[in-house]
C-alpha cells in the first residue's frame, strides 16, 4: 500500500495527541510512524504521521482531522518537497570476527559508534527511513541486539510553512 | 461580580438563551444545583428519572427547536449514563452541551469515588469536549462549547467541571450569546461544475438528508426540483424537511423506504445530494447502489465526501448558501418520460400498498393522522414502528419528526418527546413499541410530573419485531429472545401506576376513542395498541443488498 506523511500542526494542550490518536483508531487509519514535537511557538505541537493508502483515504484522513477543533493546520509532505530525516540507535552484537565489518559499513552509511563495550556495539544514524531500513537489514547478519527509531521528522524544502496551506 | 463556579456556569447558560436545562441531582453537581435553585426563575430545570432520559430530552428539544439541548449529570454513573444519549445525537448531527461534575482537581486520577473519566470516554461521540481545570476558563469555555455544538455541522460537546471549580470564585462578566461560525457556499468553480453535471441530466433525482433541515434550505430545494422537474426523496433523517403530501415527493429512501422512491434513485442519472451521508442503511450493497447515477453531493461536511460514495462532484457547503448560487446556473428543463417512469413506480407502490382492513400498522398510523395538527412533533423509538412511522406519517412542517436515525437507539422517544413539547409548548406524539417502551418507560414519572401534554402510542405486538422480521426471512425461524409474551405487562396499568392516563385499543374503533380522548388530556396519555407480531415492515433491502433484491411482499 501506498505511503504517505502528514505533519499536523496542533494546540499544544494535554490530550490533544490523544484526540489525534483516537480519531485514527476509530476509523482505522494505520499510523506507520509518528512523532510529537514542541514548535517554533509555545501554542503549537507538531505531529508528523505517517500512514498508508490511496488517495481517496488520504483525503478522508485530512478531512476527519480538520473536524478537531485542536488541529490548526495540516501539511501533505510529499517526498521530492520535503526533508525527511529519522534517527536510529541500534545495539548489535560485539563479535570480534565481525566487528570490522559492523564498523565499515556504520562508516559507509555515516553512521557513527556511539557506546562500545566488550559484548555489544550502539551506532547511531541520521538519514531517511529508506536508508535506515537498508542499513538494518544488513546489520541483521551481525547480531541486532536492539532498535529504537523515532518515526520521521519532515519538512517542507523553501520557504514553504504548515502554516501558509490552504485548506483542501 | 465575583461568583462562585456554579454560579457563574448557570449565568452563562441565561446569558446563551437557555430557558430549559435537563438532568439529575448527584453529589459532584450538588453545587450546580444549589445555584439552579437561585436562579429558578430564571432558567428551569426538568429533573428525568434517569439521566439517559435527560439526554434524550435535551436532544427532543433540540431537535424539535433548532437550539442549543442542555443536560446536567453528576460525576462517574450519571455520566455515564448521559453516554447513549450523547452518541445518539453525536449520530444524528444535534446540537448539545453536556454537563458533568467531576470529583475535585486533587482527587482526579486516584480512582475517586463516582470519579470517571468522562471526556476520555466520550472522546469518539463528541464533537469535542472540555476538562475545565480552572474556575478562570469556565464560562469562557461554556460559550466555546455553545458556538461548537450550533456551528458547521452541529453536535454533542460535553464540558467537564470538578467540584472545586463550582465552588471557586471568580469575576463574571456577562457576554453576548455566541453566534454560530458563519457558513460558506461551495466554491464557484464547484458549483459550476456541478451545474454543468445537472443540466446535462435526463433523469436527475434530488435527494436530502437531516442536513437540509440544518440549513433551512426547503425553499431553495424545492425551487430547484421545479426547475429542474426532479423527484425528491430523503433518508430518515430528512423526514419532516418537506410536506409528506407535496406532489414531487416520494417518501423516504433506503432499506424500508418507499418503493417508488428507492427505485428512482436507483435508476436516475443524476442524484443531487443535500446534506447527507449515504450511510449503509441508504446505499445497501455500495458496489451496486446508483450504478448509473453521477452524484452531486454537497455537504458542509467535506469529511462526508467521498467517505462512503465518491461522488462525481463533492460540494462543501452550506446547503441553503450553495443551493442559492447553484439554481441560477441551472436550465429550466422538463423531463416528461422520466416523469412517466416516475407516475409507473408510484401506481405500483400504491398497488402494493397494505390495504388489509382492522388494526394494520399503516391503518394505525393513518388513523393517527388525522389528530396531528401541522405543528405536532412526532418522535419515535426504533423498530419498526419507527419504520411504519418514517413510511406513513403525514408531516407538514420541519422539525416535527424525531427518530434516532444514526445510532438507532431503543429508548429515545420518551425522553425526546418530552423535551420536543417543553421546546415547543406543543402537544407531541411519541410512536413506540413494546420493546422500545420497556426501555425508557421510567419516564412516564418525567411526563406525570411536569404535565407534559403528550399522546404515547405503543404499538404492542409482544415481540421484538424487528429482530424477529430477520429471524423470520433470515434465521429459519429462530425466534430467539425475541418473544415477549411471558413479560405480562400491563402497559394500561402501568401509566396509571406512574399517575399517566391510558387505555386499550384493540380495534379501530376503540383506537379512534382512544386517540379522542388521548388528544383532549391535559397530560400524558398512553394507548396500548394490539397488532400482530407478524407483520413487517415492507418493502425491504436485505442488509447488504441492492434494489435486485428488494422483497416488496412475504410468500407464503
Amino acid at each position: 500500500m501506498k505511503k504517505f506523511t502528514i505533519a499536523i500542526l496542533v494546540n499544544n494542550q494535554f490530550g490533544v495527541l490523544n484526540r489525534v490518536t483516537s480519531m485514527f483508531r476509530r476509523r482505522q487509519f494505520n499510523i506507520t510512524s509518528l512523532t510529537v514535537s514542541e514548535t517554533e511557538s509555545e501554542e503549537f505541537s507538531r505531529i508528523t504521521v505517517q500512514s498508508e493508502g490511496d488517495e481517496i483515504k488520504k483525503e478522508q484522513l485530512i478531512n476527519q482531522l480538520y473536524k478537531l477543533p485542536d488541529v490548526v493546520s495540516i501539511a501533505e509532505l510529499d517526498n521530492l518537497d520535503t526533508v525527511n530525516r529519522e534517527l536510529l540507535l541500534i545495539k548489535v552484537k560485539n563479535d570480534p570476527n565481525v566487528r570490522g565489518e559492523v564498523s565499515a559499513a556504520s562508516d559507509a552509511y555515516e553512521g557513527k559508534i556511539v557506546d562500545y563495550t566488550k559484548d555489544s556495539i550502539i551506532i547511531q544514524m541520521i538519514g531517511d527511513s529508506r536508508k535506515i531500513d537498508n542499513f538494518v537489514t544488513l546489520m541483521k547478519d551481525f547480531g541486532i541486539l536492539e532498535i529504537c527509531r523515532t518515526g520521521v521528522v519532515s519538512l517542507q524544502r523553501g520557504a514553504t510553512t504548515i502554516r501558509r496551506v490552504t485548506n483542501l | 461580580m465575583l461568583l462562585s463556579g456554579s454560579d457563574i456556569l448557570v449565568r452563562t447558560l441565561i446569558e446563551q438563551g437557555v430557558d430549559v436545562v435537563f438532568g439529575y441531582p448527584g453529589g459532584q453537581v450538588i453545587n450546580i444545583y444549589d445555584s439552579l435553585y437561585k436562579f429558578q426563575d430564571e432558567l428551569k430545570h426538568v429533573l428525568t428519572a434517569h439521566e439517559q432520559g435527560a439526554a434524550h430530552a435535551a436532544d427532543g428539544y433540540a431537535r424539535a427547536t433548532g437550539k442549543v439541548g442542555v443536560v446536567i449529570a453528576t460525576s462517574g454513573p450519571g455520566a455515564t449514563n448521559l453516554v447513549t444519549g450523547i452518541a445518539t445525537a453525536y449520530l444524528d448531527s444535534v446540537p448539545l452541551v453536556a454537563i458533568t461534575g467531576n470529583v475535585p482537581n486533587s482527587t482526579i486520577g486516584t480512582d475517586g469515588f463516582q470519579e470517571i473519566d468522562i471526556t476520555g470516554v466520550t472522546l469518539p461521540i463528541t464533537k469535542h469536549n472540555y476538562f475545565v481545570g480552572s474556575v478562570e476558563e469556565l464560562a469562557d469555555t461554556i460559550r466555546e462549547a455553545f458556538r461548537l455544538a450550533k456551528s458547521g455541522r452541529p453536535g454533542p460537546v460535553l464540558i467537564d467541571i470538578p467540584k472545586d471549580v463550582q465552588v471557586a470564585k471568580f469575576d463574571y462578566e456577562p457576554a453576548e450569546p455566541v453566534a454560530a461560525d458563519e457558513s460558506f457556499p461551495a466554491k464557484d468553480i464547484r458549483i459550476q461544475q456541478a451545474a454543468d453535471t445537472i443540466n446535462a441530466a435526463k433523469k436527475p433525482f434530488l435527494y436530502f438528508g437531516g442536513g437540509l433541515i440544518t440549513s433551512e434550505a426547503q425553499d431553495e430545494l424545492l425551487q430547484m426540483a421545479e426547475l429542474i422537474d426532479a423527484p425528491i426523496g430523503c433518508s430518515l433523517m430528512g423526514i419532516s424537511g418537506v410536506p409528506t403530501d407535496y406532489p414531487r415527493f416520494l417518501g423516504m429512501q433506503g432499506m424500508h423506504g418507499h418503493y417508488a422512491c428507492s427505485t428512482a434513485m436507483h435508476h436516475a442519472d443524476c442524484i443531487i445530494a443535500l446534506g447527507c451521508r449515504f450511510n449503509d442503511r441508504v446505499t445497501g450493497n455500495r458496489a451496486k447502489f446508483a450504478v448509473g447515477a453521477k452524484i452531486v453531493h454537497i455537504d458542509i461536511d467535506g469529511a462526508e465526501l467521498g467517505k462512503t460514495v465518491v461522488p462525481e462532484q463533492g460540494l462543501r457547503g452550506d446547503v441553503k448558501k450553495t443551493l442559492q448560487k447553484l439554481i441560477p446556473l441551472l436550465q429550466k428543463t422538463e423531463h416528461p418520460e422520466w416523469q412517466a417512469e416516475i407516475d409507473q413506480l408510484i401506481v405500483e407502490e400504491q398497488a402494493g400498498l397494505d390495504s388489509r382492513e382492522g388494526m394494520t400498522p399503516r391503518n394505525v398510523i393513518c388513523a393517527l393522522n388525522r389528530y396531528l395538527s401541522e405543528n405536532t412533533p412526532v418522535a419515535t423509538d426504533v423498530g419498526q414502528h419507527q419504520m411504519w412511522a418514517a413510511q406513513y406519517l403525514n408531516l407538514k412542517n420541519s422539525r416535527r419528526f424525531l427518530s434516532s436515525g444514526g445510532l438507532g437507539t431503543m429508548g429515545f422517544g420518551m425522553g425526546a418527546a418530552i423535551g420536543a413539547a417543553m421546546g415547543t409548548g406543543e402537544r407531541t406524539v411519541l410512536v413506540t413499541g413494546d420493546g422500545s417502551f420497556g426501555m425508557n418507560l421510567n419516564e412516564l414519572a418525567t411526563a406525570v410530573a411536569n404535565h407534559v401534554p403528550m399522546v404515547i402510542l405503543l404499538l404492542n405486538n409482544s415481540v421484538l419485531g424487528m429482530v424477529r422480521q430477520w429471524q423470520t426471512l433470515f434465521f429459519d425461524k429462530h425466534y430467539s429472545n425475541t418473544t415477549l409474551d411471558s413479560r405480562q405487562t400491563d402497559f394500561v396499568k402501568l401509566a396509571e401506576a406512574f399517575g399517566a392516563q391510558a387505555s386499550r385499543a384493540l380495534t379501530l374503533g376503540e383506537l379512534e376513542t382512544a386517540l379522542t380522548a388521548a388528544f383532549a388530556c391535559d397530560g400524558p396519555y398512553l394507548i396500548d395498541c394490539a397488532i400482530d407480531k407478524d407483520e413487517f415492515v415492507l418493502p425491504m433491502l436485505p442488509p447488504g443488498g441492492s434494489m435486485d433484491d428488494i422483497i416488496t411482499r412475504i410468500g407464503d
